[in-house]
């Protein structure tokens, strides 16, 4: 189990590291010079200069990459002599827009998307495992077929078109919610709760859809099982085949997938926080890319890279817990 | 018969096709006694593995059941489902043919041996359950069944999963045992093992056997009565002694060709010819 838990640990280091020279080659070796973005408009050579030195852009490729590793994990300074700004680990570097760290950015945006992908989970959970379950028993009937053209319907439309439909109509046409504004779940939880209310469903809708599917075709495909068999011919009653036999079996592949895409989530949902307007991780990737905000961009990607390995050696570690054959170091 | 332990009278199995129901099995008439050992033989599609689950009531979505069968009396075709339910596992104990896909993977062997007599039996605590559990394993001849008991079936050979899954049918001492194609899958001296095993039980515990296979070697070893099946006609039937010496049908006499020997001069490998061809 240790031995385990160490491969999948050290083989995380290395995907990690990989994304990150990956991430560095793209937004510093082949983006524009940032000296030149940074410095403005009245900008001397000296001073392009100066920036240079002080983010090391004058220094080799490989050395670059050094510091910035190095930044990760033990802070870095920016700079000499009086003007030097230290940064510590985990250091992202400073945003060439606001001047401030990146890290912090996160850190202040990451339990907003945190409480949208965490409401969003529970809803799409809930009702595509239900759909799912529900679409199985029936399979064929009219309740299979009603819930095959919703979940049709939930995949083909489009997120922002979702978003500002159910904005018009809740808020603007109905009025059965206020206009957002943001506020702390302490002062007004009701409100609070309000807020995120759109979002969750926006995002939940589409994946509910593809978990009802899943859970429909895994149960279905799991009846079809010959230890089904071997229970219904045990004489057990319709229900404990269902329970025992028949739901863990097809519930576990919902487990990888769920922790993939709740991880991916965490990494910010760009399109929903733009279109209501919530301060999380994806507007914060979608503003730095409209202004080209290189290490605010590269701290999300390195972010949602970590979230994704970390998400998936999770649910490599969980799998070890629901299913018998993955666990280590068992076999006879 | 005096004391049969099951008739089968015009059993009949059909699926509903556009022509038609599309019979697999076709006006079926045997007997077994009680204790006795009924082997069922033909080849793939004669629709010997879909008598064994009309017997069982258990046939998939569509078939189409009819006919009598009665089980110590009872007519079986008439009963509801939850009072068939009592019988299944209970009274008529089934074994598969493959034994890795034939137990769940995410319980441990106990508990799938255990399960059953729960559920049939009520007032059992754990603990007397899991003793049931061991005892049959012991039964099977798995050594070390206490520790045994908690591992799971892919923690077990393909010869010894066939055991667990006998001894999921042992643990309530059936009357009836229905095994489909018990050795099918396994090795050759496993499958001696095995055939050995349902012979042992059958004399230690009395129950019926009804042993369906393809492989008329097999049902020479446990077997004292015949049925011979094809395209869900029965051919014939008959005790097993005359069946091997003095089979009356071409399609048997062809069938007991097939089988290869060990005194067989060294040439090719018989294989079935039959008028039609195929």
């Amino acid at each position: 189990m240790i031995r385990f838990v160490a491969d999948r640990l050290l083989g995380m280091l290395v995907v990690l590291f990989l994304v990150c020279l990956f991430t560095f080659v793209i937004f510093f070796v082949l983006s524009p010079d940032p000296a030149v973005q940074i410095c403005g408009k009245n900008c001397t050579p000296e001073a392009i200069d100066q920036i240079r030195a002080n983010l090391g852009l004058d220094q080799p490729f490989w050395t670059q990459f050094g510091t910035f590793l190095t930044g990760l994990f033990a802070g870095r300074t920016y700079g000499t002599g009086p003007n030097a700004i230290d940064c510590a680990a985990p250091c992202l570097g400073y945003s060439f827009q606001s001047s401030q760290a990146v890290t912090d950015m996160i850190a202040q945006r990451l339990p907003v998307s945190a409480t949208v992908a965490v409401g969003a989970a529970v809803l799409w959970l809930l009702a595509g495992v239900a759909g799912g379950l529900l679409s199985a028993v029936r399979e064929g009937r009219f309740a299979d077929r009603f819930i095959a053209g919703l979940t049709l319907t939930g995949m083909s439309i489009p997120n922002y078109v979702l978003a500002l439909s159910l904005q018009f109509l809740l808020v603007v046409t109905l009025g059965w919610l206020p206009f957002p504004q943001a506020v702390a779940f302490t002062d007004d939880p009701v409100r609070w709760f309000q807020n995120f209310l759109m979002p969750w469903i926006v995002l939940a809708v589409g994946m509910a859809a593809v978990y009802t599917r899943l859970t429909r075709a895994n149960v279905i495909e799991t009846l079809q099982e010959n230890y089904v068999r071997t229970a219904r011919a045990k004489g057990l009653s319709p229900g404990l085949v269902w329970r025992r036999h028949a739901l863990r079996p097809a519930l576990t592949p919902i487990v990888t997938i769920f922790g993939m895409d709740f991880a991916g989530l965490l990494g910010g949902a760009l399109i929903t926080e733009t279109v209501f307007g919530i301060n999380g991780i994806g507007k914060m990737a979608a503003d730095s890319i409209t202004k080209n905000d290189q290490p605010v961009i590269m701290g999300v990607t390195l972010l949602a890279a970590f979230l994704v390995v970390v998400g998936n050696m999770v649910v490599d570690l969980l799998y070890t817990a629901i299913d018998p054959r993955v666990r280590v170091g068992s076999s006879a | 018969m005096t004391d049969a332990l099951l008739h089968v009278r015009g059993l009949t199995v059909g699926f509903p096709a556009a022509h038609g129901p599309n019979e697999v099995v076709k006006s079926l008439d045997f007997d077994l006694e009680r204790g006795g050992a009924l082997g069922i033989v033909g080849e793939s599609g004669s629709g010997k593995s879909m008598t064994s689950l009309a017997i069982m009531g258990l046939l998939p979505k569509g078939a189409k059941r009819t006919g009598s069968v009665t089980f110590d009396g009872t007519e079986l075709t008439a009963l509801p489902e939850r009072a068939m339910r009592s019988y299944r596992g209970d009274r008529i104990a089934m074994i598969f043919q493959d034994p890795l896909s034939s137990l769940n993977p995410y319980y441990t062997v106990g508990t799938q041996i255990m399960e059953a007599y729960r559920s049939h039996r009520t007032g059992v605590t754990r603990r007397q359950a899991r003793n049931v559990a061991i005892a049959a394993m012991e039964r099977v001849h798995i050594s070390d069944a206490a520790k045994r008991v908690d591992h799971y079936p892919h923690q077990f050979s393909g010869g010894m999963r066939q055991r667990v899954m006998i001894a999921m049918t042992l643990s309530m001492e059936p009357e009836l045992i229905i095994a489909d194609e018990p050795t099918t899958a396994l090795d050759v001296t496993v499958q001696a093992q095995i055939l050995d095993l349902l012979a042992e039980i059958r004399a230690d515990t009395g129950a019926g056997l009804i042993l369906i296979t393809h492989d008329l070697a097999v049902v020479s070893e446990v077997t004292d009565h015949i049925v011979v099946m094809r395209d869900g006609d029965l051919v014939e039937q008959g005790p097993a002694e005359r069946i091997f010496t003095d089979p009356q049908e071409p399609y048997t006499r062809m069938l007991l060709d097939a089988v290869p020997r060990i005194d067989d001069e060294i040439g090719l490998l018989r294989t079935m010819h039959t008028e039609e061809g195929r």
